[in-house]
């Protein structure tokens, strides 16, 4: 698998497969996309990269641990719902307010990071799940 | 008010766990001395139900709680009337003591905040059970306090015969807890009733229902076996592996008379019935007479006074059943002075063990020079056990006596039998109390003298106690005894006896059994040199018995696994398919529910493309000569699915699938490559034969399913509400987002947390390294 083509193209592969996957993620309350969809782009992404570049760089480019990416995903999940308990509403509503940055007005929400939560949990899992199968015990 | 006292009960009962929690640090940060700190709990909840004494003894019953699962009708609630207190205050009060004599016996041990955590949790759940109102948190208290002791009992886990007793001890009373569990339901089911305080107020319509004898048996399978009661007494003195202040604590004060605060509890709704008086008299007298037979056989000082144990308890459930106002008096009064001298007795046990290194009665002597603090409390408690004034147990042996010579009947059976019983439980207190302190001074593995504070403490006190409650017998009857017994009587019982010895037939009966008690002591080594050549010569009892049934049992476990799990992944896909065939196949058929042929759709060109392409890839799939290019194939008629639900109106799903179809190739694919399989199939014939066609079935089947669903007509109402409300109240306009993150959330959220905790078990799966002789598979590297 790793010719020199695919070597030299999978870097930049990857990065726009993750960039795409951040746009989908975030485009994902009104078209169509979402933290999950998005989280698997980001997988297959890193997974290319993987099969391309072997799995230490992988590793190196993430800089945490996979797992520890998905752990974060599910704290910050979880983590969303409550605010909506510091409102007096029940777990996990979704609470909304507009943020004014450079003149423009940006729609922020607890469902928009709980979906970056779902999304880190699953580039987590699935990339940790996809490192360790590439992983050769070297002897 | 009573909203406070009533949180401040909640607090109570749950004080135990806190500290529980804060034990570990707190031990890492004071050491031994995290003791003082912790034996406050239990000191609070002694002093917080010690104020209710006097609202008790005056006839109330203390209630509250709190909606535990309302949508069940199940309650945190608590009912507290003269039993349930005189338990809690015992509980509570040893168990300030236990605790702080843990601090000093444990001193040093590695693991001392685990025990302090373990015990002090055991002990919430023992305050717990004596208090519970509902069936379902006496149940749950029940079974925490089989679980806890679990732990304790096995807290020197490197010791084999600690795990032993441990299980043992949760086999045996975790087995009675369910039996008491399904009591209760029957009791619940028969009378509509789910809590204490409602059953004590029903009367007679327990006894009078079909029901009864059945409930009757369940419950005493959960008193009988946490209670000891013969045949089911062996895991108690096994359980004596437990460390001292476990032993003291569990095994004399509190869990094992559990079972007798259950019978006493009930008894006021069970007894009084021929059952009740039969059962119960019998098993209990067998008890005691095995007990103290085997009592006399041992010279572990621990191991004698657990047999006694048992044999008390069996003293307890007899005069339980007896059920008469004055029989009912004697086991309360005999339970309380049971909790003290029992519980002082085993902390001086411990207390010689810990000073001179040794617990053989026949390698110790001349200890009361060097530790007088131990021998006299030793020699308080031991009077109060043998049942000699002026000590609160000669006022439950006088009450026995007096019970049993009013009581109808078998009454004269059961005198000689508690005569022989008490007679031979003088015999072992006096041994425990003299044997090590008299005579000459003996060499022991370690040099004795008096233990520090913190050990003598305990039995101490509790010897003292049980001299104060003799003396005082007017105030410990007026608080203690009698609003026990009305409570167990289910009427209102005044307790009168004093220390002030009447003539009469009891105060002849006591003196005959301190001539025998004495008579015996003088022949002890006689005594146990027969009784251990007598079980010699029987050589099999249930705790050879538990063993075997363990031993089938595994074997059992292991004969049914070797058939139900043979370890053949193709035996387990096989059967899941054939299973899930049958699931799409059989109702369809059953209910006449086939689809009716529909009309053949128009496609367009492209369309037909995206089948044919569908088609090729299973085609690939059926012929591929290696496992890598099916699973690419099974990957190429996904991605055509994925394009039909493009085409037909579902991007969010035809995306996901798209990259689901990637990730399942790319994850197959590395696998496959890792299980070092052989890289093409070589099943025989038969085999092809019987997967093609539950794979067929399958397919089949899901298609019949999905026809089926499309004809029948479509209930729009769900989508009519998401499209109606999606932007409305969630901002979104993207519907399936909307549902994930906003209206499920709650689902994602433990969905992503399974995702998450099935990558860490991939990922531990991966990781584990076989060793190179235990796959052949593993062999080439």
């Amino acid at each position: 698998m790793r010719t020199v083509i695919f070597r030299t193209t999978a870097p930049y592969l990857t990065s726009l497969m993750v960039l795409f996957s951040v746009f989908v993620l975030l485009r994902g309350h009104n078209e169509p996309g979402g933290g999950f969809i998005g989280g698997l782009i980001a997988a297959s992404a890193f997974a290319i990269y993987g099969i391309a570049c072997g799995v230490a760089p992988v590793r190196r480019a993430l800089y945490f641990h996979p797992m520890g990416l998905a752990g974060f995903g599910l704290f910050l999940s979880a983590l969303s719902g409550f605010v909506s308990i510091l409102q007096g509403v029940p777990f996990l509503t979704g609470i909304w307010t507009a943020v004014h940055l450079l003149g423009l007005s940006v729609d922020l929400s607890t469902v928009l990071f709980f979906d970056i939560g779902v999304y880190f949990v699953v580039v987590g899992s699935i990339t940790s799940i996809a490192l360790a199968l590439e992983e050769r015990e070297r002897d | 008010m009573a909203d406070g006292l009533q949180s401040l009960t909640f607090l109570a009962l749950i004080l135990p766990f806190l500290a529980a929690v804060v034990a570990p640090w707190l031990t890492k940060a004071l050491k031994h001395n995290a003791a003082w700190v912790l034996a406050l709990a239990p000191a609070f909840m002694f002093v917080h139900f010690l104020g209710y004494a006097g609202a008790v003894a005056d006839g109330a019953t203390i209630t509250g709680g709190y909606a535990w699962i309302p949508s069940l009708g199940v309650d945190f609630s608590w009912y507290l009337d003269g039993l349930s207190l005189v338990f809690a205050l015992l509980i509570s009060g040893i168990g300030t003591l236990i605790v702080l004599y843990s601090g000093g016996y444990l001193k040093g041990n590695e693991y001392q905040g685990r025990f302090f955590s373990f015990i002090l949790m055991f002990m919430g759940a023992m305050q717990g059970l004596v208090v519970s109102d509902s069936f379902l948190m006496l149940f749950v208290f029940w079974e925490l306090t089989s679980i806890t002791s679990f732990l304790l009992i096995g807290f020197d886990h490197a010791r084999d015969a600690s795990r032993r007793a441990a299980l043992q001890a949760l086999v045996v009373t975790g087995l009675g807890g369910l039996s008491m569990l399904a009591g209760l339901i029957v009791i619940q089911f028969a009378t509509g009733v789910g809590s204490m305080s409602e059953l004590l107020a029903l009367g007679d319509l327990l006894r009078q229902s079909p029901f009864y004898l059945l409930a009757l048996i369940l419950i005493l399978g959960g008193a009988f076996t946490k209670s000891a009661q013969f045949p089911f007494h062996f895991w108690l003195p096994n359980a004596m592996e437990a460390p001292t202040p476990v032993s003291a604590y569990l095994h004399s004060a509190t869990m094992v008379k559990a079972g007798v605060y259950l019978l006493m509890r009930l008894n006021p709704a069970l007894g009084d019935t021929a059952w009740w008086e039969t059962i119960l008299p019998v098993f209990g007298g067998t008890t005691l007479l095995v007990g103290t037979l085997l009592a006399i056989r041992q010279t572990d000082l621990k191991l004698m006074l657990a047999y006694t144990t048992v044999a008390s308890l069996g003293l307890l459930v007899m005069l339980t059943g007896f059920g008469s106002e004055i029989a009912v008096e004697a086991a309360v009064l005999y339970l309380i002075a049971h909790s003290m001298f029992k519980g002082a007795l085993f902390m001086v046990a411990g207390l010689i063990d810990h000073e001179s290194g040794t617990r053989d009665v026949t390698r110790l002597g001349g200890l009361r020079g060097a530790m007088p603090i131990t021998f006299a409390a030793a020699m308080m408690a031991a009077i109060s056990m043998g049942g000699l004034p002026p000590f609160f147990g000669f006022l439950a042996k006088e009450e026995i006596y007096a019970a049993l010579n009013f009581a109808g009947g078998w009454n004269s059976v059961f005198t000689l039998v508690a005569i022989a019983g008490n007679a031979l439980m003088f015999v072992i207190g006096f041994a425990v109390a003299i044997k090590p302190f008299f005579g000459e001074l003996r060499e022991t593995p370690k040099h004795p003298h008096e233990g520090p504070v913190l050990l003598w403490l305990g039995p101490l006190t509790l010897a003292v106690v049980g001299l104060a409650t003799a003396v005082f017998s007017g105030l410990s009857h007026q608080y203690l005894s009698s609003p026990m017994a009305s409570a167990v009587a289910g009427t209102p019982v005044e307790v009168y006896i004093s220390i002030v010895p009447h003539v009469g037939l009891p105060l002849i009966l006591s003196v005959v059994t301190v001539l025998l008690g004495v008579a015996i002591y003088v022949f002890l080594d006689g005594a146990r040199a027969t009784m251990a050549g007598i079980l010699r010569a029987i050589g099999w009892g249930p705790d050879r018995g538990f063993d075997q049934f363990m031993r089938g049992l595994v074997r059992f476990s292991a004969g049914v696994t070797n058939i139900v799990q043979n370890g053949r992944l193709e035996v387990y896909m096989t059967v899941t398919f054939i299973m899930i065939a049958l699931a799409l196949w059989v109702p369809m058929i059953g209910f006449g529910e086939l689809p009716t042929w529909p009309e053949f759709p128009d496609l367009a060109f492209y369309e037909w493309t995206i089948i044919l392409i569908a088609v090729i890839g299973l085609g690939a799939v059926a012929y591929a000569a290696d496992r890598l290019t099916a699973i690419v194939s099974l990957g190429i008629q996904g991605f055509a699915v994925a394009l039909l639900f493009m085409l037909f109106g579902a991007p969010d799903l035809s995306f996901t699938q798209f990259m689901v179809e990637t990730l399942s190739v790319v994850i197959l694919a590395l696998a496959m490559t890792r299980l070092r399989l052989h890289p093409s199939d070589h099943r025989p014939t038969p085999e092809k034969l019987l997967d093609v066609t539950v794979a067929g079935a399958c397919g089949a089947g899901f298609a019949m399913l999905l026809l089926k669903v499309t004809q029948i007509p479509f209930d729009a109402t769900l989508s009519e509400f998401f499209n109606t409300y999606s932007y409305v109240v969630a901002h979104g306009r993207n519907v399936v987002n909307v549902i994930i993150v906003d209206f499920r959330g709650l689902d994602t959220l433990g969905e992503i947390a399974v995702v998450m905790i099935a990558g860490l078990a991939i990922l531990a799966l991966i990781r584990i390294r076989v060793p190179r002789s235990g796959l052949p598979a593993e062999r080439e590297g």
